[in-house]
């Protein structure tokens, strides 16, 4: 029997493991999105001190590694008395530490947006919530797109730290079989062609989100 | 309160820093008038004009539109943001940059704000928008974006969005000065028909005739302060001032 054939008859287990890895990307990145556009909301308006403790928050999570904070939250927080199972520290690590990177992307294309745009709506009678959800943020989201797109492949491949604190995603699966019948180069080539079959259609998809954008103006290409 | 003026100016003063830009200003607009605003640059005029709905803050004096003060309560405390959106959903501004919403098209930058902020249903904001839309000329142009539009197109797409406020007062400025020379007469033109069938506007502009050809009253900003307020006949013909005689001298 093959090295192959040995991974085609795992090939539930490498399954489980994809399932696993989109269930989680799936949740977090949606989270993370929410997350980071409900960031950009509150830095809208003058300077404040709740702002700026925001600011350096939302900088310290940039400047974290990943793998840290999911430590943090699977190992350190039971110190604390809070013990989460560790998918769902997975997913609450992913969230919080992408979300981060969306607010500042949002950010970035929030300072050149166009201030006479805000003055319109305010002299149309917009109060600031309807004006950030109706006006900014869907410009914000069309401009900063391919950044967006960036970020979800950035994503995906961190979910495969969370192998580390024993959740059971793809990278942990072809670990398990690549330690059972030692066959590490198969089995890692198989799971890199997933990350790298998902990366592609997100790729696509993003792509394709720009020809919405493009009507409008907002896409050169 | 006086209830009869669209817009009632009192003792307005702001400055920029250390510079005064508008002293003492006083200025009554009744229903149906037409006021231009005109003066060199730097002359306050557009401060005032963005004053009147708040998106310059006043350091002195009071606002009134229709009756109701703006930006501060009668004891002089600052508006809650609902209450300054509900006096300011009844002005409508057109910007000198136009200032649509790009992500929206023409027919949904009209009706964005009357179901949004007025709560309009959808189908009478867009019956509305889609006779304002014919008013100002455009009615085939409903469902084009804005980046495909020219800047006289942009700005009379803009005039139908401020107009479906059903505003007390229509406040212009500079509504042609970053338009191309030939496209300044179809958004003048717009702004004519529109004082012909009543609309209270104040307007400011560097456009001479025009200025003379609509206006019930015109007002002389220099250095923050009127220094002359007259019907256009009087203001072009026998203006009182040595100021203003070598401002009509430059800009004849």
């Amino acid at each position: 029997m093959s090295n192959w054939d040995i991974l085609w008859q795992a090939r539930d287990e490498f399954w489980t493991g994809f399932l696993n890895t989109m269930q989680i990307f799936g949740l977090s990145i949606t989270a993370a999105f929410a997350i980071g556009c409900f960031m950009l909301f509150l830095l809208e308006g003058r300077p404040s001190t709740s702002k700026l403790t925001l600011r350096v928050f939302i900088d310290g999570m940039r400047m974290l590694p990943f793998l840290m904070l999911a430590y943090l939250l699977y190992y350190g927080l039971p110190t604390f008395g809070i013990r989460l199972d560790a998918w769902w520290a997975g997913v609450g690590a992913l969230a919080v530490y992408h979300g981060c990177y969306f607010a500042e992307i949002f950010r970035g294309s929030r300072l050149v947006f166009p201030q006479g745009q805000v003055e319109a709506a305010q002299a149309h009678g917009f109060t600031r919530g309807k004006m950030f959800v109706r006006l900014i943020l869907p410009q914000i989201v069309m401009q900063t797109r391919p950044l967006i797109g960036n970020q979800l492949i950035y994503a995906l491949k961190d979910t495969a730290f969370l192998v580390i604190i024993t959740v059971r995603e793809l990278t942990a699966a072809a670990n398990s079989l690549s330690g059972t019948y030692f066959i590490p180069t198969e089995a890692f080539l198989v799971v890199i062609g997933f990350y790298w079959a998902v990366s592609v259609a997100m790729e696509i998809i993003v792509k394709q989100c720009g020809r919405f954008g493009a009507k409008r103006g907002f896409d050169h290409a | 309160m006086p209830e009869a003026t669209a817009v009632s100016i009192r003792q307005l003063s702001k400055s920029f820093d250390d510079v005064e830009v508008l002293r003492d200003v006083n200025l009554e607009v009744t229903p149906g008038e037409v006021v231009t605003i005109l003066g060199a640059s730097g002359s306050g005029k557009s401060t005032l004009l963005r004053c009147i709905n708040w998106l310059e803050q006043p350091d002195r004096g009071s606002i009134h539109i229709a009756g109701q003060r703006i930006g501060l309560d009668d004891a002089g405390k600052r508006m809650g943001a609902k209450a300054l959106a509900r006096v300011r959903a009844q002005t409508g501004m057109v910007f000198q940059s136009f200032n649509l919403w790009p992500h929206l098209n023409v027919l949904h930058n009209v009706t964005e704000a009357p179901i949004h902020v007025m709560g309009k249903s959808k189908g009478e904001a867009q019956t509305h928008a889609r006779e304002l839309l014919e008013k100002v000329g455009l009615s085939d142009k409903a469902v084009a974006y804005p980046g495909t539009l020219s800047g006289g197109q942009k700005q009379r797409v803009a005039i139908a969005r401020a107009l479906a406020m059903q505003p007390e007062v229509m406040l212009f400025d500079e509504p042609t000065s970053a338009l191309d020379p030939e496209l300044v007469g179809e958004v003048l033109t717009v702004i004519k028909d529109l004082s012909a069938e009543g609309y209270t506007m104040v307007i400011v502009t560097h456009e001479m005739s025009f200025a003379r050809a609509v206006s019930d009253q015109v007002v002389f900003l220099d250095k923050g302060i009127i220094v002359e307020r007259a019907d256009p006949e009087t203001f072009f013909e026998r203006p009182a001032t040595e100021r203003v005689q070598r401002f009509l001298e430059r800009h004849g």
